[in-house]
């Protein structure tokens, strides 16, 4: 799989066919729904070029789109023609068949104009089509690192010990910082560090819970420590937050996504911060040779409960966008582009050492989410100092399982 | 007024009201003693950015086959009310036979999900409720005697914070109280404490959401008393001059016994009110430390995208019970009230 990526990324660079692309929609309403960060903008400032000035063209931003998606897209007609989905959104969208098979426009518009990685198959039929990879990984301050002769942490032992040996210098309180805000990003720390452990989420092929053990422990023990050296204020603190402090010279080492480059190092904002950031690959942890992170895409899904017309010219002016050679060499830096002839920037290569080192993607599981919920409040009590590991770990399980009972899956 | 008078009259709100409250109550109430029906697995291959592999998928077909024989979902009775993220019988159970002594058992249940946020929610509700009456009224006195040309300007500044929507009004007060925030700052320098965060604890936690619940909710008594202030009659204040009673007491004897029974209006909507605390743990980002039973429902409506509409009607019954408690003994001491005076 990594050479996969790896080789695809740079095939990338050698296709040379531009096409003109399926753009210049007339007419149509197109409305779409997705999260908010800058790389989505500028991609949704091509869709919106692509869609032309005749589409009734709608885009709401917003960092809450996971909750909000299925009830916008069970709407009939949705609220939504088209949704901003990734490995991790588009499996509830796909329990209930909110989203529909792209097969038939991917034929008629896309043609040899995308790659085929860039098609999500789920049983033989092509559901969103993906135009960018992500992931989460270390970002380092270079002088400070220089100047108290720390080598750039390899595993999140060292990232510990470094922050220590910065806080001793007095130069920074609390130098890491992750998005640990109680909520979504919570869940998102402890399922990158448990799979850095090299755990398993669930029994194989059965929706019963397997966090209950050893390397969920040492999972919740290593995030603890980590947020020992954050800022107190931890748990109130989103990856937006992160940035701030970073952006305001609060932060020698932090953990966030690799699109987080298309607003740190834009041209607002404290210059000497920004020369001064460097990207890190994703730490390992106790011993393991996986960095603990995940693999995420980003595409688009169409919605099933919209009209044809609506749909057709939804995902043609989104597709006009996921192809956009020019769009992607434009920006290099904002993002990993999935697109034909795009030549990677100089911020991929964490993301590509993540997929080289055999980072896991984010599971694709219809009962994630629910696991994904429970972590996001059921760990909190042992991070404020409460409650025992073993107690977090067991109240997971048993808020876990309260919900999947009732959702049907056990 | 005669009956039917009365039932004319109140005909049109109470079909609203029918329409708009009480058949959505039935309905959460029926979903409440629903769950999802079984979801099918079925093992597919994937493929996506980072490769092809096989993974568990729901059954669509499958699924919907048994979401059109049964489209409530199963029933459930009273099931859902008592799982661990509701009532959790079972676990205070198990709770009161391994625990040796109160504290213990205390500890175990305040885990649970629903007693964490009945814990915040009560302690919410009747932290605030006093200070808002008292603080209220107070200003409303003050505002009641000063003079003519500020008064207006005066009564404006003093109900802003109730025209403040909650979200941005928590929002506001989330950013000040922020480490480098103007009020953070100043608690660390008059503490000298440069660590000291109001986010980073529950306790303090709790203390920022009550104030701020109390900065938002007395301009809601002022309003209301200070109407009321405009109608206690003159003749028995003048007399009270005229017989030398000093300002406190003609507040104490004359004014407070007139505003009473507006005082119970107060108290009984600000419980009411207060028991639905949920903006300000969202604006203040503080659903780490401080849960309500609300803010339950939101989590359960919102649960990273899967909806359990089961489990949400359920808390939804539980509170509107909640509610209900609360309001009884007082709702019992203006029946008789009311009965007496006839």
């Amino acid at each position: 799989m990594k050479n996969i990526f790896y080789a695809l990324l740079f095939s990338l660079v050698s296709t040379g066919i531009f096409a003109a692309g399926p753009c210049n929609v007339s007419g149509g309403k197109i409305n779409i729904l997705a999260n908010e960060f800058t790389t989505y903008r500028i991609f949704m400032d091509e869709v919106k070029k692509c869609a032309g000035s005749e589409a009734d063209f709608n885009v709401t931003h917003s960092v809450d789109h996971n909750k909000l998606q299925v009830a916008a897209l069970s709407a009939n007609p949705a609220e939504f023609s088209a949704k901003l989905v990734t490995n991790g959104s588009i499996t509830t969208l796909m329990n209930d068949g909110l989203i529909r098979p792209l097969d038939d426009l991917v034929g008629k518009y896309g043609g040899d104009l995308i790659n085929d990685n860039q098609k999500i198959t789920i049983d033989g039929k092509i559901y969103a089509v993906a135009f960018m990879a992500n992931a989460q990984h270390l970002w380092y301050r270079e002088s400070i690192l220089n100047e108290l002769g720390i080598a750039v942490p390899s595993t999140y032992e060292e990232v510990i010990e470094a922050s220590k040996k910065i806080q001793a210098s007095g130069k920074m309180a609390n130098p890491y910082g992750a998005a640990f805000q109680a909520g979504w990003n919570l869940g998102q720390e402890f399922v990158n560090m448990y799979l850095g452990h090299g755990g398993e989420f669930f029994k194989a092929g059965s929706a019963e819970l397997n966090i209950n053990n050893d390397q969920g422990i040492a999972t919740l023990n290593m995030l603890k420590r980590l947020t020992e050296v954050a800022n107190p204020d931890f748990l109130t603190q989103d990856t937006n937050a992160v940035k701030e402090e970073w952006e305001s010279g609060n932060l020698a080492l932090m953990h966030i996504w690799n699109s987080g480059a298309a607003s740190i190092l834009d041209d607002e904002g404290d210059q000497m911060i920004k020369a001064d950031t460097r990207l890190a690959p994703s730490p390992s942890v106790a011993g393991g040779s996986k960095p603990a992170t995940t693999l995420w895409w980003d595409g688009f899904g169409i919605a099933t409960n919209t009209s044809d017309e609506e749909a057709e010219a939804s995902f043609r002016a989104l597709l006009g966008a996921a192809t956009s050679t020019e769009m992607a060499n434009n920006n290099p830096n904002a993002t990993i582009w999935l697109i034909k002839g795009y030549s990677p920037g100089d911020t991929a290569g964490p993301v590509v050492d993540a997929a080289n080192r055999g980072a896991t993607p984010y599971p694709s599981l219809p009962h994630m989410s629910l696991l994904h919920g429970a972590l996001s409040t059921e760990i909190v009590e042992f991070l404020q100092g409460n409650e025992s590991a073993q107690k977090a770990l067991d109240d997971v399980e048993a808020a876990y399982i309260a919900k999947a009972e009732e959702q049907g899956f056990l | 007024m005669p009956h039917k008078t009365f039932f004319w009259f109140f005909f049109p709100s109470g079909l609203a009201m029918l329409l708009f409250i009480g058949l959505p109550i039935i309905s959460s109430f029926f979903q409440s003693l629903h769950i999802e029906n079984e979801q099918i697995l079925m093992e597919v291959e994937n493929c996506d950015v980072f490769g092809c592999k096989t993974e568990v998928r729901v059954d669509l077909d499958a699924t919907k086959k048994i979401e059109e024989e049964n489209p409530l979902g199963r029933f459930n009775g009273f099931g859902t009310y008592s799982d661990r993220n509701h009532l959790a019988f079972d676990e205070i159970n198990d709770a009161w036979k391994v625990s040796s002594s109160y504290n213990e058992f205390f500890d175990i249940v305040l885990n649970l999900p629903f007693y964490k946020a009945l814990l915040f929610t009560i302690t919410f509700c009747f932290t605030v409720t006093p200070p808002v009456i008292v603080l209220g009224f107070i200003v409303a006195l003050s505002i009641n005697t000063i003079s003519k040309s500020i008064k207006g300007p005066t009564i404006f500044g003093t109900i802003l914070p109730m025209i403040v929507t909650p979200l941005i009004g928590s929002l506001v007060l989330f950013w000040m109280i922020d480490a480098k925030g103007i009020l953070g700052a100043t608690i660390q320098n008059i503490f000298e404490d440069p660590n000291l965060s109001l986010k980073s604890s529950s306790e303090l936690t709790w203390i920022t959401l009550i104030i701020y619940g109390i900065w938002h909710n007395t301009p809601f008594a002022f309003v209301v008393f200070y109407a009321a202030l405009q109608t206690v009659p003159l003749d028995p204040l003048e007399a009270a001059i005229i017989d030398g009673a000093s300002r406190y007491q003609r507040v104490r004897y004359i004014v407070i016994p007139h505003l009473y029974p507006v005082a119970t209006f107060i108290m009984l909507i600000c419980l009411m009110d207060n028991f639905r605390v949920f903006e300000p743990i969202i604006g203040f980002k503080a659903e780490g430390a401080a849960q309500s039973l609300s803010w339950l429902i939101y989590s359960d409506l919102r649960n990273e995208s899967i909806m359990l509409f089961g489990s949400a009607g359920a808390t939804s019954m539980l509170t509107i019970i909640g509610v209900g408690l609360l309001l009884t003994p007082v709702l019992i001491r203006t029946w008789k009230e009311f009965k007496t005076e006839r």
